[in-house]
């Protein structure tokens, strides 16, 4: 299968994911130019971390008007999973792809350290191999991952269990203590109401091997292959 | 016209003798712009005309040299036809005057000379100094310049992966910020900054050029005084998302093989560029700077020539190749524009609207800018320094409320504080988290991994510079080996004061010969490096301190470890002996409040053996951790396995030191104590426990290996005691049988790693 990971001026995390897709998992990947319309044959999108077009504005807040956006878009709507990680996430919020806001962290500086994160649903197409209440240690790098939705959108998120990642502490209770930057119910992911697009602040592409401290995030694209094997068949 | 007379020359830096060599290599009188071009470029800070006699003396070639200083960076060769490409630099003068933006244009700055060479910067490193955070403008400076580091490294994409951070009143008015950048390349893609074939176009890409910066150099090169914060416009700003994008694009227009010279913008902006390019290619340039992309309107030649506008880029281009270039540049949204061409001969020939408006010969802005043999004179104070008589300090504390105590000075304490605010994982080459001695990062496509770590020990220098600066070659090259690496190239950033001083510029003298033996002595060619004057404010200089940062090399890169111990029950073993040096150290700044005494001594031949025999140790897999003892000593350095191992306490009794041993090392005629007889045993104790002897490292070893470890080091001819096991929850030393620490791991290491952040404030 084909993860297809796009490349905005100033996403840094693009060939991570491009990476832990093709090296580590072993699949084929493809990096797609912003300025492009053409998916290359993705059955996975996938909108890496970074800065796209400096966030000197609002963090995803011009990605949206990308090109590429219009095809990706189109490609959530006939089901396709979509990924969006750390700036790909906030992307997703800016697009209208996923509810909600991200708003600078509540002790206002960047935060960079491995986090434990706790999967709630294990029924989208980034989290069908994990357990139940699993808990990921991935890291986290962003000055910007504050969640924030209205009440009526948060209650919404959760009634409908679109909730999928919350930020926990290593045995996975999830209490303020654990909130690492403030986020509306510890929310470190969210998917859509179709399931099939999620967003997360947390990098499982750079927790894809133990070497670098952490393997725990390959789960995550583990799943997208799962889901599309069980898909095909 | 201007006139050009004695306070025009005074506002440019320019001494009256510097301007008769302008009027000789001249053959007339400047202009204004022309003088301004020979005043950026004569600056200290670009013509390393006070350091030049001395860098000379470094070694700079070796068997694995790829490019040695000179160039953009330096390069050394690490297998399958890759280099590592790497340098530090300083932002010592604009980090003082505006904190973030100055340290921010410090890290912008660096990574454009690595991927100027052609290579992809992987990772940061930085060497930071400032005042003691008890005062309120130390706690600004520095949390303006951690978060300018983040600010800029997080977005453009690359790991902050190491470095020190070091606090003392001596820095309160000059802050460092020393900044290393490391980089891969394949050995036949290094691009270098020269001018090539005569009627090659001169292209100009990225930022536009504002009128920020101008004089950034020459305010680099004199000292601070009570004006210095009017100076703040000749700061930069910086746009990591530009750079990111330069980068990238460079990096792909490298491959194409149209470009044939490349070079940043940086100290003294386009004028560096076209006559360093020019020179370094034995050509000229000549260039209109209507061409040139301004920010503003109205801007003047000179302002043009002077601004140190960041994130730009000058390009020689192959002719008749300027498509290739400019498509990829329209690719990314940058616009390359030619702004001239390589010419015959060797002067630069700057235009205004095709009107010919300074031509000066590229050489005497580079190669024939002065070179000073200043003066040097020992400082009269120097002997009285080195003067430590032990017994003249009043009653010594216990071990245990030293112990304490250190563990929350914040030059020992952990700098989570500063390092969680970079982003260290980005990129998926970081091995060793932030926090360890030394970073390791992997080489992809490759099993091989690179060690890098940048030290530097002021106080050391301060009281002894020729042996301070051996001592930071030797730190930083063992801190390189426990982490599995075989050291193989260095880079250094030398901090001084005035060097119009004869006693600075003796410091400066000093060191230099110590890094140059230190590092003949270890096998460590010097591949680059930058150098920082004029760090003094209102006369008072900061200490003396090189900055070495060393590249090592693991061919495996899965074969390293870290300080942290890894399981209860391994036995705990100091390589290197135990002498009980207190000169100089943290514990008599701390403890005593004094900064007095001979530094460590240091013997190069057992430094290589004890380096060369933890590297075999690590590669053989005896060792399960390693860490080497530096500030705070033998106690600090057990406290540290402990930490981060997930509560793998430590019991260890060690040899007390024999008293002759406390300040052996008179070879300055400098007193020493001469009275070991009285000496208490408390003082023995913190001599044994805090003492920083050089050379020394902490293994732990299981104890299926321990013989190993111990034959391998008889036969390295290093010294080798075991002191104790790992377990329990606890740190428990003793010396000689006598129990004089113990603490429970958990509150140790609470109140090592929140030290920093409760003197800075939750927030």
């Amino acid at each position: 299968m084909k993860f297809s990971v796009v490349v905005f001026p100033g996403s840094n995390s693009d060939y991570d994911a491009f990476y832990a897709a093709s090296s580590v998992l072993g699949e084929d990947a493809a990096l797609l130019w912003h300025k492009d319309t053409d998916l290359q044959g993705a059955d996975v999108v996938i909108l890496p971390g970074g800065f796209a077009h400096g966030d000197y504005l609002r963090t995803g807040a011009i990605a949206r008007f990308s090109p590429i956006m219009a095809s990706v878009k189109a490609f959530a709507d006939r089901g396709g999973p979509v990924l969006g990680i750390c700036n790909g996430f906030q992307v997703l919020l800016e697009a209208g792809m996923l509810p909600g806001a991200m708003v600078r962290n509540d002790r206002i500086k960047f935060v960079s350290r491995l986090v434990p994160v706790r999967v709630e649903q294990t029924d989208t197409p980034f989290t069908v191999a994990c357990a139940s209440k699993q808990v990921l240690h991935m890291p986290v790098a962003h000055g910007e991952g504050n969640y924030y939705a209205d009440p009526e959108t948060l209650a919404a998120l959760e009634v409908n269990r679109q909730v999928v990642f919350r930020y926990a502490d290593a045995a996975g209770e999830v209490s303020p203590a654990s909130n690492i930057n403030g986020s509306l119910n510890n929310i470190a992911g969210i998917c859509n109401r179709q399931r099939n697009v999620v967003g997360l602040m947390p990098h499982p592409e750079r927790a894809t091997e133990a070497q670098l401290g952490s393997a725990d995030g390959r789960v995550i694209l583990a799943s997208a292959v799962k889901a599309l094997a069980s898909l095909s068949r | 016209m201007a006139v050009i007379d004695a306070a025009v020359l005074e506002r440019h830096g320019i001494k009256p003798d510097e301007y008769q060599r302008i009027l000789e290599l001249m053959g007339r009188e400047p202009n204004l712009l022309e003088l301004g071009l020979f005043s950026v470029m004569w600056s200290e800070h670009c013509s390393y005309k006070s350091s030049r006699v001395h860098l000379r003396t470094l070694p700079t070639t070796g068997p694995r040299v790829v490019q040695g200083p000179g160039e953009n960076a330096g390069a050394v060769d690490i297998g399958g036809g890759l280099c590592a490409v790497f340098k530090i630099e300083s932002h010592n003068h604009p980090s003082f005057i505006e904190p973030y933006q100055g340290a921010a244009t410090g890290v912008g700055g660096i990574i454009r000379d690595i991927f100027t060479m052609g290579a992809r910067p992987i990772a940061l490193l930085n060497a930071l100094r400032f005042g003691s955070l008890d005062q309120p403008l130390a706690r600004r400076i520095f949390e303006g310049v951690v978060a300018g580091v983040g600010g800029y490294g997080n977005s453009i994409g690359i790991p902050t992966v190491g470095g020190e951070i070091v606090f003392d009143d001596r820095y309160s008015g000059n802050p460092l910020v020393n900044v290393l950048c490391l980089g891969i390349s394949r050995i036949d893609g290094i691009v270098k900054g020269a001018a090539k074939g005569a009627g090659n176009p001169v292209f100009y890409v990225g930022a536009r050029t504002g009128r920020d910066g101008i004089h950034g150099a020459t305010m680099a090169s004199a000292e601070f005084d009570e004006k210095s914060a009017e100076k703040r416009p000749a700061v930069q700003v910086g746009d990591p998302f530009m750079e990111k994008l330069l980068m990238e694009a460079c990096l792909e227009v490298m491959t194409t093989g149209a470009v044939l010279g490349i070079q940043d913008m940086g100290a003294a902006g386009l004028s560096c560029a076209t006559s360093e390019m020019g020179s370094r290619g034995g050509l000229g340039m000549t260039i209109d700077v209507r061409h040139v992309p301004q920010r503003e309107t109205g801007m003047t030649p000179y302002e043009i020539m002077l601004s140190e506008s960041q994130e730009r880029m000058l390009l020689v281009v192959e002719k008749g190749r300027e498509h290739e270039v400019t498509a990829v540049f329209e690719k990314w949204d940058l616009h390359a524009v030619q702004i001239g061409e390589v010419i015959e001969g060797s002067r630069l020939k700057i235009h205004e609207h095709g009107v010919l408006v300074a031509d000066v010969p590229n050489r005497g802005l580079t190669d024939e800018a002065p070179v000073y043999r200043r003066p040097m004179q020992e400082p009269s104070w120097q002997k009285d320094v080195q003067t430590l008589s032990l017994g003249d300090l009043g009653a010594p504390p216990s071990a245990q409320d030293a112990f304490n105590r250190l563990l929350t000075v914040p030059t020992i304490a952990s700098k989570r504080w500063a390092y969680g605010q970079y982003d260290h994982s980005v990129g998926t080459n970081t091995i060793a988290q932030p926090g360890m001695s030394a970073a390791v990062v992997r080489v992809k496509g490759t099993t091989t991994g690179l060690a890098v770590s940048v030290d530097g020990n002021g106080r050391f220098c301060y009281l002894d510079p020729h042996r301070g600066a051996m001592l930071a070659v030797a730190e930083a090259s063992r801190n390189v080996a426990c982490a599995g690496g075989e050291p193989i190239g260095g880079t250094n950033n030398l901090n001084f004061g005035n060097p119009e001083r004869p006693e600075i510029m003796w410091q400066l003298g000093e060191a230099v010969r110590g890094i140059g033996e230190a590092c003949r002595a270890l096998g460590i060619p010097i591949t680059g490096g930058n150098v920082s004057l004029y760090n003094e404010t209102e006369g008072r200089a900061i200490f003396p301190t090189p900055v070495l940062g060393v590249v090592g090399l693991l061919e495996d890169a899965s074969q390293t470890t870290t300080r942290a111990f890894k399981q209860a029950g391994a036995t705990v073993v100091l390589l290197g002996d135990n002498l009980g040096e207190l000169g100089g150290s943290e514990y008599l700044a701390t403890m005593h409040d004094t900064v007095a005494g001979q530094p460590p001594a240091l013997d190069l031949a057992r430094e290589a053996a004890v380096q060369k025999l933890i590297v075999a140790l690590i590669r053989g897999g005896l060792v399960e951790s390693a860490h080497d003892c530096s500030e705070g000593g033998l106690a600090i350095t057990l406290a540290e396995c402990t930490f981060n191992s997930g509560g793998i306490g430590v019991t260890a009794d060690i040899a007390a030191v024999g008293l002759s041993a406390v300040a052996p090392h008179d070879n300055s005629g400098a007193k020493v104590d001469d009275k070991p007889s009285g000496l208490s045993i408390p003082w023995q104790a913190n001599a044994t426990l805090f003492g920083e002897s050089a050379s020394r490292i902490v293994v732990s070893a299981a104890g299926d290996r321990l013989d190993a470890v111990l034959a391998a080091a008889k036969a390295a001819s290093v010294t080798a005691a075991v002191i104790g096991k790992t377990g329990g929850d606890r740190i428990r030393l003793s010396v000689g049988g006598v129990a004089v620490v113990d603490a429970a791991i958990h509150d140790a290491e609470q109140a090592w790693a929140t030290a920093i952040e409760t003197r800075m404030g939750r927030g």
